[in-house]
């Protein structure tokens, strides 16, 4: 190995990003993800919450997996693949999709970004090669290139994010729609901005060849100085995207090829994303199942919670009555939510119980001496957070 | 209108006798064959002018149900006393000769072990018999149809008595090899009595699993002419009332789709013609049909995969010799039945380890059989025609196949022949050699593979070609397959065809 | 003349354990062994001064943890200590770590195939599924699907549900993986052939199958479904090598009443009125008992230690045909200092693990082709581990001790019998082989042993040098083991019983073939069970 480190094989890589990450990372909180190290938060992770809720901050998504789909069929692949029409994104359009397995179960989510007619790209939170390359088997026209390594990508999130990158010289930002892509000239090379992000907030994610990962930070930075920009980790990040009701893998859902046991992985309509499943589309896999399911109704139903009290239901069982004797479903993710001032939780509940009262056992502890007790939860029909200016274009400045 | 009931690809043997049975349950039917000629890889080749040859050189288990059923013998099908008797050609001269229900020509040992070893597999033949014949359930399923099935398996087996059905649970998954050398002494003669555990399958003597179902297999059923097979069955087909387009290839089966799924609309032919139909039940292999007929884009991924990693590359190659005379081969008198040129199980096994590499062997080993002894409409007057299953020979190549490679391999083939007919060279007119490739572009069947795609336990019974589309049936509502990419299996027998028309007709 | 209730054939580990359980049910048992040292292929010998070899077995990881607590073997001196990953070599400078860390792990794989460390997630997750299944099988005696008895039945109800939770596609995809070759099978995951020969080696350990065999794919299995602490797979070493094993197990069986006589091989079981009633020894002596316990082989045990005319019809024949195929070799060696090996970092993480020569499939499968020619590979498939570099106890301080297992050898040589010049250049192959990725090996040893099937078989009985005393087939496995009928312990001869890995489920170093038999003759002698039940984590 030619590497002077001999550790290097299995420290986690440093993302582009890194030199300038390292110096805000005062805690030296380091996690990592898909090989990535990667901030679990730099200060302290409220204040970094705060800081997308009340100005703008920063989040690296380079560690993302970020595929290329091209050629004559790679709109008719990724239709086969995924359960929205992808033939309906608008050009310059990103879209929210998940895939499924023959089983209608749930392999991952993510958002494809239509760059070409016959131009795409996919990203999702895990690596994904090797169901694109079974999923491309008998295209003819298609050619799927991992380019994670090859652009570097930051989340610009929170109200202040546009007049940052107003201020940055992105001209015209202020008009891009949510989920929409414009390509910025940048030092010969070409800044990619599309409308989006993981936190229900106003906010944007830059797309940027790693060379000029720095001096897009920097250029950034420089001009979000006077709207507060900031860095945040892992941690803020899952706190935004809860109070969104965003899901995340190992928290709502299993990958179905990383689960052993039987229908221990989850189908779209039992994550409540039912929406996203186009039954008018053409063919696409898993289509049999999801019908049969649809018909049937899903077993279990992600649901969002608002628990009475301030302990956070981390973990807790549900039940259909105070006394805890039927058990209906199970906490996947929970938290005191600073915006909303409430006690948020996601929980997947048996559908045939949802109309009924809904009891939440949370477990405590205080200086060591462990607690519980029985809260009553009330069902939430929209995410908790979800403030005007995340919809509005041309947004406010602040 | 042009509309049929069902539409039937490819006048294989398999496609015939599905189309004759629908035909005769009622349905408008129509064959649709790329060829000129009908009959698949069992259709009539001239190789050279007058001397007439056929990929499938001999029928050894045809079932008497669909002869029957069919009524072919009204169409000239006659089945064979007791089948083509297997012959191992000794170096020496000495050959060894089973047919009959006997061995000839080998030890008293080994003859006294024959009569035991036939015995016990002709039991176990007949209790797995009716199994070829019935759609192979679900094993997920708690459908009381498919519980029978499986309860009418199991019961046929205990029927062997306790003391068989431990005797079949220990020998049905050994190697050839292994049950050769639990019986029998002499080399020629396991190599020989093992080709039927192993031909046209990516197995070889010490290949677990496979081999002993493969022989079991082809115990039952009876032995015909190629020819008058494929006759009959056109006649039948006919007769019946179903339509046969030769000629006729088709491009792509057309599927139609709504909300509610999909369906199947008809086929379109390379031509451009479109015919419609009800169904659509496909006698080409399992890749062809879903990967180019109809398309990975109207499957699930995982199905698609699943046809993918099908086994269908074919190890057997095939030579027709063009003969001025009758070959002499040394110590018979007459060169009949399937005469075995593999001198010992390792002479296979050791074929077989060059083609696992993309080689082709410096020693093949053959089975060779002179079809126009039987019937003299093959060659001229007074000339022969010369077959042989040549193994194994790779369907892709190390370095890909040149027309050196395939000179190479035909001459190394014709020398083995001669090391058993001394005076065959002289006697040549003409030859040739068919690699799996070239069975592949001639006869459109993947791989160029004998069964469609590998006979091996992972690929068999509710598993062929693989679940959700092994009882005939298809993701596609429709769509169907009947052929030997289906349960049970390849060679001429027929009960694909009949199995998928039951399913069909249910 | 002492009488006893039972007598065990052999100190293996599992025929160890088997006399435990009998003696902790009270019952006054002698374990006999032919050696002068106990413990069958689970050893350790000090074969130069100082440096303890495991000669036979090396590493463990089916020992089930439920013998473990409950025979107190922590007690009795025995820690397993799982090792980190192993480094498998391709036939040039590829190397493929296997890290310990998962994500370390994964980025290794990406630097070979981006897609394969995407699809090796599918393979650890299906392997996973199939082991999780197979495991709970391990510690029940499998049922007679012949038979009609209750507990038969139940028994095969039982195996029924838990096949059926699989749910459908997984069920067919079971019965699929079982029949295949380790070849085909990881032809459905990955591309690169490092690491496709990787995930095939243990595909061949022990097996006169090559990759490419079919059956091959269960053999895999087999070598994964076991655990260190519920991690599926991973693998651990003993620390004071193999016999520390057969040393806890013997001081467990002892402590219960057990009696261990070394040095005493058996020359017959004895037969009266179609019921075992004892054995005698080489020497001549008699030793009566109320049961006999073989844990010799299947082969060994019918064709050897029992007259043919005390069987019932066809048994003999059934024996005589057992596959028990010498397939393997072992090289074990005292080296002066660790080997470095090229193109790999000097990281102790990985220096630490093992190593598996393996090169690519087809290198396995050439070598497998030799074997069936009665000769060896000039490229063995080695896989060997430096214990020495975990384990204080078995190797001078600053020193090491290798172990280098080498598929494939044969137990008979196309060229005539096995000679000691013979061996010593199968030695050589092994050797050289090391030495073309560790340049500078050969002057680092110390000492070493070649041991072809013909060591194997002399020294400790096993029948060709077979290690799993029995090929691993489809027809020797689990009801069929060792042949259909004889599935549950009890052999055809009355009062006589079978311990060894012949029986269900089979070989590796996890004391369950002797714990099923202990409890199948605990129940005929309507004795309360002394052996527990299985546990999986929850799995």
């Amino acid at each position: 190995m030619s590497s002077q480190d001999r550790f290097a094989g299995e420290r986690p890589r440093p993302s582009p990003f890194y030199p300038r990450q390292k110096e805000l990372n005062i805690r030296d909180a380091w996690a990592s993800w898909n090989g990535y190290k990667f901030a679990d938060y730099y200060y302290d992770a409220e204040y970094e919450y705060f800081c997308v809720r009340n100005l703008c901050a920063t989040y690296d998504i380079t560690p993302m997996q970020k595929y290329e789909v091209k050629g004559a069929d790679a709109e008719a692949m990724l239709n086969r693949m995924v359960t929205r029409d992808v033939r309906k994104i608008g050009l310059n359009r990103v879209a929210y999709c998940l895939w499924c397995t023959d089983e209608g179960r749930m392999i991952d989510d993510g958002t494809i970004f239509k760059l070409a007619d016959d131009k795409f790209m996919l990203t999702c939170g895990s690596p994904c090669t090797a169901w694109l390359k079974m999923s491309s088997f008998g295209f003819d026209d298609v050619s799927i290139t991992d380019v994670t390594d090859d652009l570097a990508a930051l989340a610009l999130q929170g109200p202040t994010s546009c007049a940052t990158l107003k201020k940055m010289g992105l001209e015209g930002i202020e008009n891009i729609k949510p989920f929409e892509i414009r390509m910025f000239p940048f030092h010969g090379d070409t800044l990619m901005v599309s409308r989006t992000g993981f936190t229900g907030d106003l906010g944007y994610e830059l797309w940027i060849q790693p060379g000029l990962a720095l001096q897009m930070w920097d250029e950034l930075y420089a001009a979000g100085e006077d709207y507060g920009i900031q860095p945040y980790g892992e941690a803020a990040t899952n706190m935004t995207r809860l109070e969104a009701a965003f899901i995340m893998p190992a928290m709502e859902f299993n990958e179905a090829l990383k689960t052993v046991n039987l229908n221990h992985d989850q189908t779209p309509f039992e994550l409540n994303l039912g929406w996203l499943v186009d039954f008018k589309k053409p063919h696409f896999s898993g289509r049999s199942a999801l019908l049969e399911e649809k018909k049937r109704g899903p077993k279990y139903t992600l649901t969002k919670l608002d628990i009475e009290g301030n302990r956070p239901a981390e973990g807790a069982w549900i039940y259909s009555d105070k006394r805890c004797k039927k058990h209906i479903g199970y906490v996947t993710s929970a938290m005191w939510s600073p915006a909303v001032k409430a006690n948020i939780a996601l929980a997947m509940i048996e559908t045939e119980h949802l109309d009924g009262d809904l009891w939440a056992e949370i477990y405590y502890e205080k200086e060591l001496r462990h607690y519980g007790r029985v809260a009553k939860c009330t069902k939430q029909d929209k995410p908790f957070w979800t403030p005007a200016r995340a919809r509005q274009t041309p947004p406010d400045d602040y | 209108m042009n509309h049929y009931d069902s539409i039937v690809i490819g006048a294989g043997h398999n496609g015939l006798v599905c189309a004759t049975y629908l035909a005769q349950g009622g349905q408008r039917v129509l064959v649709l064959e790329a060829a000129d000629t009908p009959g698949g890889l069992a259709a009539g080749r001239e190789f050279h002018p007058g001397f007439h040859a056929s990929v499938a050189h001999s029928v050894n288990h045809f079932s008497a149900k669909v002869a029957s059923d069919l009524n072919l013998a009204a169409h000239g099908f006659e089945a064979g006393a007791d089948g083509h008797s297997i012959v191992g050609l000794g170096t020496d001269g000495a050959h060894v000769v089973a047919g009959a229900g006997a061995l000839h020509n080998a030890s008293d040992k080994d003859t006294a072990a024959y009569d035991e070893y036939s015995a016990l597999l002709g039991r176990f033949a007949k209790a797995l018999e009716p199994s070829w014949f019935r759609t192979m359930p679900r094993i997920g399923s708690l459908a009381v149809g498919d519980l029978m099935t499986f309860a009418r398996m199991g019961l046929k087996l205990r029927l062997l008595g306790k003391k068989d059905l431990q005797e079949f649970m220990r020998v049905a998954s050994l190697p050839a090899r292994d049950i050769m050398d639990e019986y029998f002494e002499d080399e020629t003669l396991k190599a020989a009595l093992s080709w039927d555990g192993l031909i046209g399958s990516r197995m070889a003597p010490r290949s677990p699993n496979s081999a002993v179902l493969a022989m079991l297999y082809r115990m039952s059923g009876q032995a015909a002419s190629v020819k008058e097979l494929v006759n009959s069955l056109s006649g039948a087909a006919t007769a019946s009332g179903a339509e046969i387009r030769t000629g006729a290839p088709v491009k792509r089966v057309v599927i139609n789709g709504d909300e509610n799924g999909l369906g199947v609309g008809g086929v379109e032919l390379a031509s451009g013609e479109q015919i419609t139909a009800d169904r659509v039940i496909s006698g080409a292999d399992p890749q062809t049909t879903f990967l180019n007929l109809v398309g990975v884009e109207h499957f699930d991924i995982g199905f698609t995969n699943r046809i993918r990693r099908l086994r269908c590359n074919g190890l057997v190659a095939k030579l027709h010799l063009a003969l001025d005379g009758l070959p002499e081969f040394e110590g018979l008198d007459r060169p009949g039945g399937r005469m075995i040129i593999a001198p010992s199980m390792d002479a296979i096994e050791f074929a077989f380890d060059d083609a696992k590499y993309g080689q082709c062997s410096s020693d093949p080993v053959m089975e060779v059989t002179v079809p126009s002894l039987d019937d003299d409409t093959l060659a001229p007057a007074g000339q022969h025609v010369l077959s042989a299953h040549v193994m194994y020979v790779p369907y892709e190549l190390k370095g890909g196949w040149t027309d050196a490679a395939r000179d190479g391999i035909r001459e190394r083939a014709i020398d083995t022949i001669a090391r058993y007919a001394p005076g065959i060279r002289d006697r040549i007119l003409h030859s040739e050699f068919l690699t799996p490739a070239d069975l592949e572009r001639d006869y459109r069947v993947t791989g160029g593979h004998w069964h469609h795609t590998e006979f091996a336990m992972d690929q068999l019974l509710m598993m062929r070609p693989t679940y959700g589309a092994a009882q005939y049936s298809t993701p596609i509502p429709g769509l169907y397959l009947c052929s030997a990419g289906s349960h049970p299996g390849g060679d001429m027998v027929g009960a694909a065809g009949h199995n998928a028309a039951q399913e069909i007709l249910r | 003349m002492s009488h006893y209730d039972a007598v065990v054939i052999g100190a293996g580990h599992n025929g160890l354990t088997n006399a435990a359980y009998l003696a902790r049910a009270g019952l006054k048992v002698v374990v006999l062994e032919k050696n002068d040292y106990i413990g069958g292929a689970a050893v350790t010998r000090e074969l130069h001064e100082g440096w303890k070899y495991s000669n036979c077995s090396y590493v463990c990881s089916m020992m089930r943890q439920a013998i473990h607590r409950d025979l107190d073997l922590a007690r009795h001196g025995l820690i397993l200590v799982p090792y980190l990953g192993t480094v498998n070599f391709g036939d040039g400078d590829e190397r493929l770590i296997a890290y310990h860390d998962a994500e370390a792990a994964h980025l290794e794989l990406m630097r070979h195939s981006r897609h394969d460390a995407d699809a090796m997630h599918r393979l650890e997750t299906d392997l996973t599924r199939y082991s999780q299944l197979i495991r709970k099988t391990l510690m029940r005696t499998p049922p007679d699907p012949t038979s009609f008895k209750p507990r038969d039945i139940m028994e095969l109800l039982w195996l029924g549900k838990k096949f059926w939770s699989l749910g459908e596609k997984e069920l067919y995809e079971y019965v699929r993986f079982f029949t295949m070759s380790a070849a085909e099978f990881l032809e459905d995951y990955f591309e690169n052939d490092l690491i496709k020969a990787a995930m095939a080696s243990p595909g061949i350990i022990g097996t006169a199958l090559g990759v490419e065999s079919p059956g091959s794919a269960y053999i895999l299995l087999h070598h994964v479904m076991g655990d260190v602490d519920g991690s599926i797979g991973a693998w651990g070493l003993a620390r004071g090598g193999m016999g520390a094993i057969s040393q806890a197990i013997a001081s467990a069986a002892q402590a219960a009443g057990g009696e261990i006589r070394t040095g005493a091989g058996v020359q017959k079981v004895l037969v009266e009125d179609r019921k075992a009633v004892g054995v005698v020894l080489e020497n001549g002596d008699e030793i009566r008992s109320d049961i006999v316990v073989s844990n010799l082989d299947a082969k060994r045990t019918f064709t050897q230690i029992m007259d043919k005319n005390d069987l019932p019809d066809g048994i003999y024949d059934k024996a005589k045909n057992f596959k028990i195929r010498g397939s393997s070799g072992k090289v074990n060696i005292a080296l002066s200092g660790i080997p470095t090996f090229t193109h790999l970092p000097d990281n102790p993480y990985v220096t630490r693990g093992g190593q598996t020569f393996s090169g690519s499939l087809e290198t396995m499968e050439r070598a497998y082709d030799c074997w069936k020619r009665g000769t060896w590979s000039d490229d063995p498939f080695v896989e060997s581990v430096i214990p020495s570099a975990w384990d204080p106890t078995v190797a001078p301080p600053g020193q090491h001790w290798m172990s280098n297992f080498v598929q494939y050898c044969p137990p008979k040589l196309a060229d005539g019998p096995w000679t000691p010049e013979k061996r010593d250049a199968f030695g050589e192959s092994v050797i050289n082989k090391i030495e073309r990725y560790s340049p500078g090996f050969r002057d680092l040893i110390v000492h070493m042993e070649v041991r072809t099937p013909h060591e194997i078989e002399n020294e400790i009985g096993l029948t060709e040098g077979n290690i799993f005393q029995g090929e691993l087939t489809i027809d020797q496995l689990f009801f069929n083991r060792p042949f259909p009928g004889y599935g549950q312990y009890r052999m055809p001869v009355k009062n006589m019983y079978m311990s060894g890995s012949s029986t269900h489920p089979g070989g590796g170093v996890s004391a369950v073939c002797g714990a099923n038999s202990a409890r199948e003759i605990l129940i005929d002698l309507r004795k309360p069970n002394t052996v527990p039940e299985d546990d999986f984590y929850d799995e």
